[in-house]
């Protein structure tokens, strides 16, 4: 079956550039054709790139807190450039300070996220919501084939 | 002694130079009008009998030829997102030497193909998506020029995976595939189509411009003109394996029309903290500014600098330098024979050389960050390069080149232009670099040795 394309980086003024590295081993290892923007990435650059990759989703960091701010209206630039429908996942320190998980994870799907991922989500995590979302069987488990 | 001709037909100009290749001298330059609507060998043999009056008769064992007469080479790129795929095919299609007098994104509207037909371009290239990308895009734009009769030859190098389909859907005219501008995101991979726009440039647009009647004369017209100047510029950075080149550097060409700057670099970001964002642009990169030109695009000239700041640059009062300048927009022959045009033109260079050497090169943008300052890098950075090449008509002729070429430089005004930082100049005193580009097909040690030579210092 041919490879889901996923489109990633650190959105805004955010330069955390280890996890975005780790992200992206993850995601290539787990079978998806991934195009990572790296850091400093605008919504601007997330589209343009999910546009000529005809990406299947894309998958936005931000670990800076300042990702409210920097996500709103990612959804609607998306739906104005004809990416209607593409799957929008948010992860990391997204927000300042102790808010309760369960009401920032409200507001980003308020905000048109179709997943969002607090501190601390094992990568796992993310991509079997990514076989599960995007209808994608996953492979086999390496110690389950031997 | 084996002396070689080397051949530029310009739009106004037949510009001859001629070579030993044996002692790798150069014998002579010499030009005259181009005569493309009689007989274009006619404007070649008044320029070679200029010629031959300063060398003496000479046998010439082979000739070779550019040419950027009858409009040069035109054409239209067509891409996806318009600072990516586009992008990648506007530089394709400058980096071959072409006029490009369109650039299309996203899908091609009726209004779009009914423009792009009344052009009437050379060449069109369909661009758009990555490998595996976007499809729908070229696709939509095949059918939608299908529609008209075929136009000119097509070539396409967008996502591979439409590309086949996209050659059925132009059933009738004449396809060319190539190798994607943009296989991944942000990579750009232009030499295939460049190698291929050269191909169908030699095959039908010579017989088109009626240049053929002067291909008896020579052994063959090689490339547009400003492909030759690139490749002179490649081989006088680079090299050859006998002969060192110069290393990185930066060249203005200052025409009456228009003003070329070639880059021939990486153009890495040298700072830290600073991230290369979009296209990766090319080690030889060539870009063209149409409203920039010392008599054609004066105005262009006086919209990007400001009169009052020309005024003050050559010291005549605002009213008179607007004045002149608007005399010499539609005096486009006035050579600057008096002491004021003298200073107006050298104000005109330098604002000129500054505003195209700025569009060429990069840009940073200053980011603040919680972890600190950091750079976000567009285009090429030439800070580092150190090599400065000027010519053109309005350059070479001039006493005050090193004046005019200091404005190629990073200016305290605006810091985030990654503009050289400080450079040495060299200045094409006898016009020899597109024949020295020819040269260079055949001799290349020969052309490297005589730039070398020829070209000095401002």
């Amino acid at each position: 079956m041919e490879k889901k394309t996923l489109v990633m980086g650190v959105i805004g003024a955010d330069v955390h550039a280890v996890g975005n590295k780790i992200l992206y081993y993850a995601f290539t290892e787990a079978g998806f054709n991934v195009i990572n923007l790296g850091v400093l990435v605008s919504q601007e650059e997330f589209i343009a790139a999910a546009i000529e990759s005809d990406a299947d989703a894309i998958v936005v960091s931000s670990l800076y807190g300042h990702g409210e701010l920097d996500c709103r209206g990612l959804r609607q630039k998306c739906d104005e450039a004809g990416l209607e429908g593409i799957l929008l996942y948010v992860g990391g320190n997204i927000v300042i300070g102790k808010q309760p998980f369960p009401e920032v994870e409200k507001h980003f799907k308020e905000m048109g996220f179709d997943r969002v991922f607090g501190p601390g989500t094992p990568v796992e995590t993310t991509i079997a919501c990514l076989y599960e979302d995007l209808g994608v069987t996953p492979p086999p488990k390496e110690d389950e084939t031997v | 002694m084996k002396p070689v001709l080397l051949i530029d037909f310009g739009s106004t100009y037949t510009k001859v130079t001629a070579v030993d290749v044996e002692g790798e001298v150069l014998l002579g330059t010499a030009a005259s009008y181009t005569t493309v609507e009689t007989d274009i060998g006619e404007g070649l043999q008044n320029a070679l009998a200029a010629l031959e009056k300063t060398t003496g008769p000479l046998a010439f064992a082979e000739r070779y030829a550019c040419s950027s007469a009858a409009g040069g080479l035109r054409m239209i790129t067509s891409g996806l997102v318009p600072e990516l795929t586009a992008e990648a095919a506007r530089l394709a299609s400058l980096g071959a030497g072409a006029k490009v007098i369109g650039v299309y994104s996203y899908e091609l509207t009726e209004e779009d193909i009914e423009d792009i037909a009344a052009a009437k371009p050379d060449i069109l290239l369909l661009t758009g998506g990555t490998d595996g990308g976007n499809s729908a895009c070229i696709l939509h734009n095949a059918e939608a020029l299908a529609k008209i009769p075929p136009l000119c030859p097509v070539v396409i190098a967008g996502n591979r995976s439409a590309s086949a389909k996209c050659a059925k859907l132009l059933d009738g005219w004449t396809v060319r595939i190539c190798e994607n501008v943009m296989p991944r995101f942000g990579v750009t991979n232009i030499e295939p189509t460049q190698e291929t726009i050269r191909a169908i440039f030699l095959e039908r647009i010579i017989q088109a411009k009626g240049l053929s009647k002067a291909m008896e004369l020579i052994s063959g017209i090689m490339m547009p003109t400003p492909a030759a100047m690139l490749t002179a510029m490649k081989l006088l950075a680079n090299g050859t394996e006998n002969e060192p080149g110069l290393g990185d550097l930066v060249a203005v060409d200052l025409g009456g029309a228009t003003t070329d700057v070639y880059s021939i670099c990486d153009g890495s970001p040298t700072r830290l903290n600073t991230i290369l964002k979009g296209l990766t642009e090319p080690r030889n990169k060539r870009t063209v500014e149409g409203d920039i030109g010392m008599r054609y695009s004066i105005h262009g000239i006086a919209d990007a600098g400001g009169i009052p700041r020309i005024a003050q640059m050559a010291g005549i009062d605002e009213d008179r330098t607007a004045e002149l300048i608007d005399y010499l927009g539609s005096h486009t022959d006035t050579l600057p024979d008096t002491d004021e045009l003298r200073r107006l033109d050298g104000a005109l260079a330098s604002v000129a050389v500054e505003t195209a050497v700025r569009r060429h090169a990069g840009r940073l943008e200053q980011i603040y960050t919680p972890m600190g300052e950091a750079f976000a890098q567009t285009g090429k950075d030439l800070t580092l390069v150190h090599q400065l090449i000027m010519t053109g008509g309005a350059i070479i002729h001039s006493d005050r080149v090193a004046e005019i070429a200091q404005f190629a430089l990073q200016n305290r005004s605006d810091p985030y232009a990654l503009m050289p930082t400080e450079a040495s100049v060299l200045v094409d005193r006898r016009y020899i670099l597109a024949g020295m580009g020819l040269l260079s097909e055949h001799y290349p040690d020969a052309a490297l040795r005589i730039m070398k030579r020829e070209l000095v210092p401002a």
